[in-house]
């Protein structure tokens, strides 16, 4: 079943064109990397897929329903309940412990205290990193904070995780020891995953790569038989 | 890769025929081209003829003739040497990849050289997949995911060789032609 679809989407930074008419379908339970070199327009495709931005042209479709339509507060009750977000770092609240900003989403969504504590050391277990519920991001380090953020997107057991360069911070090592957990746990869920990344390595955990280029996709699939580069075909 | 050594270094640990030699050289680098039994049978001639292997003993229980082998002091020194040597970081840019890149752009133009890296990109894609779910497995031991390491940070620079030289054809041909 096709959970998410870009049609045509178009959008601007002022005169700055990012996307130039993206066409992306993903389907239930699929992981997609989005590729492609720096300023192609991945990560505003995430954001207007995720509902964070809104396109200036063409359509966004969860479940086959326009999105990109809804008001900003229902889209943000979208992505509260039935999205994830994992970015690159800085996504946890200083001043709380892991278990807390792990419950937090639960929290927001009107879980009760206790029910959302459970649920957050559970996820903690899961990521590895139980023995830190009681710690603050300040006194952890970069791969500890990103287990707690990732435990923190999965949560409320999202349909589709948005993660854009989500190891970007991370050594090689941390960085695979994340992603294989959060591949792992996202394939027992069912749960689809747009991961936007500009590393070969880190998009062959995908099932499909869809390159980008110049705000355009350059090309979709597993097959990557089309000539590209330069703007030249 | 020097079977020479391998084979001094999996003796190390104590006597092994060559079976045995064979098993725990595909065991313990697991990608690696699998040895032929012939191979290892003529190679530890070699290594007795200059006399760094000895034969120790033969075991016969109603299979095969099976000798044994030890390092000589000898075969430890040759071992301690090779392992001392440093590797020298890629001496010379003798890759078949870059090759036919270069010599693409000779004999053919743009777009064939640009659907040849394009193919061997993908090539690499469906390789590089493959390992990474290799060594992902819950199964994999940790010497299959040193191995498959060691491809997949190779496959990820040629990757990365791949698509900058994508974008560099269309001048290169230009440079090569001019």
């Amino acid at each position: 079943m096709t959970y998410l679809q870009a049609r045509g989407v178009v959008r601007s930074y002022g005169p700055t064109p990012a996307l130039r008419g993206v066409n992306l379908d993903v389907a239930e339970g699929e992981i997609v990397a989005v590729t492609g070199p720096s300023g192609c327009g991945k990560s505003t495709l995430l954001h207007c897929l995720a509902g964070i931005l809104r396109p200036d042209a063409g359509e966004v479709l969860w479940r086959g329903e326009r999105i990109d339509t809804w008001s900003e507060a229902a889209r943000s009750r979208l992505r509260r309940s039935t999205f994830g977000v994992l970015f690159q770092f800085g996504q946890l609240v200083a001043e709380l412990t892991a278990a807390e900003n792990v419950a937090l989403p639960l929290l927001l969504a009107g879980t009760g205290r206790r029910e959302a504590r459970t649920a957050a050391l559970g996820w903690l277990d899961r990521l590895g990193v139980a023995d830190l519920a009681d710690t603050r991001p300040g006194e952890m380090s970069g791969g500890q904070q990103q287990r707690c953020a990732t435990a923190r997107a999965l949560v409320t057991e999202p349909r589709v995780l948005f993660a854009d360069e989500p190891t970007g911070a991370l050594d090689t090592l941390t960085g695979e020891q994340v992603l294989t957990r959060l591949v792992r746990l996202v394939r027992e869920q069912g749960t689809s995953i747009v991961l936007v990344t500009h590393e070969p390595r880190i998009a062959a955990y995908a099932d499909r790569e869809v390159v980008l280029r110049d705000g355009v996709v350059d090309h979709d699939g597993l097959g990557l038989d089309v000539p590209l580069a330069g703007g030249h075909r | 890769m020097s079977t020479p050594h391998v084979l001094l270094g999996l003796l190390a640990a104590g006597a092994r025929h060559g079976y045995e030699l064979k098993r725990a050289h595909d065991e313990r680098l697991p990608r690696a081209r699998p040895l032929a039994f012939g191979q290892v049978y003529a190679t530890l001639g070699r290594l007795q003829r200059d006399g760094l292997v000895v034969a120790a003993g033969q075991e016969r229980e109603g299979g095969p003739d099976r000798t044994a082998y030890v390092l000589t002091d000898a075969g430890r020194a040759a071992l301690d040497r090779w392992l001392a040597e440093v590797e020298a970081p890629m001496p010379y840019v003798s890759s078949t990849l870059f090759a036919k890149v270069a010599v693409a752009l000779l004999v053919d133009d743009v777009a064939g050289a640009r659907s040849y890296l394009a193919a061997q990109r993908q090539a690499h894609t469906v390789r590089l997949r493959e390992l990474t779910a290799a060594k992902t497995a819950p199964s994999a031991s940790l010497d299959d995911v040193v191995a498959a390491d060691y491809a997949i940070a190779h496959l990820d620079a040629d990757l990365r060789w791949l698509h900058t030289t994508l974008d560099r054809v269309a001048d290169w041909h230009r440079e090569v032609h001019s």
